[in-house]
């Protein structure tokens, strides 16, 4: 099944809604501004609504079925969260009111800020950053201000161990610093040793993913921590990986110095195409001053008679602002509804039941794959999609394999370290039933691998396209819709 | 997989064809093998700049990843193959031939200690492949 696109439906002089009589006079656009070879679809509203109805028909979501694509946490969203950010008085605020018209929003962006530095063990947040890569740079942005006004400006390194997301150095490098790759050891840990001989006066930071991205806790993290520390660095926590975490380890009180959250993943908002991200940033003590304004605080603690008022401040050395107003407040709501939903007890809960279910899954399939980091994993592990006695197999058959079986994929060939790496992380929100399905498939496709290799090449085979030419679409990069015949509209 | 008896190669999967004082490098059949698809190569030094070992020469874009190209040893690049960046796909087909990234003056001979004979590569990449 394909469905054409929505040009390709559109039919001249076809409408879907009728325009009142204007009853204010007519005000002439600039002549400059006119322009008559703007191509937009015309068609009728039923035509709009079934072409997106079965658009949305062909996709495939977390309200379909699991989702396990590995450091994404595609926890399911519950629709509450929806229902809150949907609220009139959420919904229709503009963002150039002022906080006296704005108190309620304020209040709920102050409660935010407040859990989430309870939630890290952070002295200060700031909900300014769009998403997580957002934040890291928010944070890198902070390294750098902060290094500069201790006027230590010989700081160039920002270490960063080698199974790191690939938006680590590309931050490091937006903010000016220079990235050095740190081995990891073979328990999946930063070498230590390799750490040791990085740790000079020229380091800024480090930024660690913990649990990192083989889902694994480093088990040195306090050792990491103090040479870092101790060479004059901060360290940088990318919260991906949060969600194992909540409720059991503050990463302040570890000792790092800056973290950013992804609302989008542990907080359960959508993402991946379903709406935008929200990375806020939590800092400790002597970072407070540097965090990306405004931020928002309780100027009147108010009494019995008088509500609190809250109002939007600026850090006094803050790095400024690094996104317009006031972040993406919509997601926000989301965010702050589910933790109001879920409570602290149910946030702890998470955590447990998000690294339960990647361990359950784990064992369930690792006599047919192989785990190379095969130790109690976090919220996800990471296993290897190819065996040597089914040659020609790969982790991308695999994958594609699995959407016959009606599963989102889960990432692969990261991280970099492991040879066909599948990444794997159900999430708390799969049941028992859901994760035996899923280990079944997995399982079976690795005894087709075996003695059906052909069904694996072809994968997949039900869904509405097949196997995509990868190089192609990498090569022949086509990004905006030409007419074939410009007449045609 | 083909390991030519006439290189030298590197633990970052680079190879090294000598020829007097002039070197050509490129990345290895393993190196390709693992990057599969390659579908952009960008080769940043000009005709007649220096550099040294372990710099950055090239960037790679496979379907699974990217990859940067790293100097085996220092020299001064007297070519680099401009073809390369419009057929990328060569660097699969033919990675020791006509994938070639950079011919260059070798700026000291003594840097070949730190390079490695077929065997101890192929015994490098075998060790990987376990792990």
């Amino acid at each position: 099944m394909t469905e054409p696109l929505i040009f390709e439906l559109s039919s001249p002089g076809r409408k879907g809604v009728e325009l009142p009589e204007c009853d204010v006079p007519e005000t002439p656009l600039p002549k400059d501004l006119i322009r008559d070879d703007l191509l937009l679809p015309e068609l009728s509203e039923v035509d709009v609504v079934r072409h997106f109805t079965r658009l949305s028909q062909l996709n495939y979501g977390i309200d379909i079925s699991a989702y396990p694509l590995g450091s994404c946490t595609m926890k399911y969203n519950p629709k509450v969260n929806e229902d809150a950010a949907r609220l009139p008085g959420f919904a229709y605020t503009h963002p150039l009111q002022g906080p006296e018209e704005a108190q309620g929003n304020l209040l709920l962006m102050f409660e935010l800020q407040e859990w989430l530095k309870e939630i890290g063990g952070f002295a200060g947040v700031s909900l300014q950053p769009a998403a997580g890569a957002h934040g890291e740079l928010a944070g890198i942005m902070m390294i750098h201000a902060y290094h500069h006004d201790r006027k230590d400006d010989r700081r160039i390194k920002i270490l960063i161990p080698d199974s790191a997301h690939g938006t680590n150095p590309a931050s490091t490098a937006m903010g000016g610093f220079q990235s050095v790759e740190i081995p990891s050891d073979d328990r999946g840990n930063i070498d230590l040793e390799a750490l040791r001989r990085e740790c000079d006066g020229t380091v800024a930071g480090l930024m660690l993913t913990n649990p990192n991205t083989l889902g694994l806790f480093d088990e040195h993290v306090r050792e990491i921590i103090e040479l870092v520390h101790g060479c004059g660095g901060l360290m940088y926590g990318d919260g991906a990986n949060m969600n194992a975490l909540l409720g059991v380890v503050r990463p302040g009180d570890l000792g790092f110095d800056i973290l950013h959250y992804n609302l989008h993943k542990t907080f359960s908002t959508p993402h991946g195409g379903g709406g935008p991200g929200s990375g806020p940033v939590g800092v400790s003590e002597r970072l407070k001053d540097f965090l990306p304004g405004p931020i928002v605080e309780a100027v009147d603690e108010g009494d019995e008679n008088r509500p609190p008022k809250f109002d939007l401040i600026f850090p006094r050395k803050s790095i400024g602002r690094v996104k317009a107003f006031h972040g993406h407040f919509g997601v926000m709501v989301k965010a702050y509804t589910y933790l109001r939903m879920i409570g602290k007890d149910g946030l702890r809960a998470v955590a447990d039941h998000a690294v339960l279910n990647a361990n359950y899954l784990r064992v369930r399939i690792r006599d047919a794959y192989r785990v190379p980091y095969d130790r109690i994993c976090m919220h996800e592990f990471v296993a290897e999609g190819a065996w040597e006695d089914a040659p020609g197999i790969r982790a991308l058959d695999v994958a594609k394999r699995l959407m016959d079986y009606g599963y989102h994929p889960p990432t692969n060939y990261f991280p970099l370290i492991v040879h066909e790496a599948l990444m794997i992380e159900p999430t708390e929100t799969e049941s028992k039933e859901s994760l035996d399905a899923f280990a079944d498939a997995m399982i079976k496709i690795a005894g087709e691998a075996h003695t059906d290799p052909d069904v694996l090449h072809g994968a997949p085979h039900i869904t509405a396209f097949g196997r995509m030419d990868e190089v192609r679409a990498a090569k022949q990069l086509v990004l905006r819709y030409v007419p074939k015949e410009k007449n045609q509209i | 997989m083909s390991f030519p008896e006439d290189l030298k190669y590197t633990e970052n999967d680079e190879w090294v064809r000598v020829e007097g004082n002039k070197g050509t490098a490129g990345i290895s059949d393993y190196a390709q093998e693992h990057l599969s698809d390659v579908v952009y190569v960008e080769i940043m030094p000009g005709e007649g700049d220096s550099f040294s070992k372990g710099d950055p020469v090239a960037t790679i874009e496979s379907v699974k990843a990217a990859a940067d190209v790293y100097a085996p040893i220092s020299g001064k690049i007297i070519s680099v193959n401009e073809g390369l960046a419009d057929n990328p796909e060569l660097i699969n087909t033919d990675p020791y031939g006509e994938a070639w990234m950079i011919r260059f003056e070798i700026a000291d001979p003594s840097e070949f200690d730190g390079l490695m004979d077929v065997a101890a590569y192929k015994k490098v990449c075998e060790e990987r492949d376990r792990s």
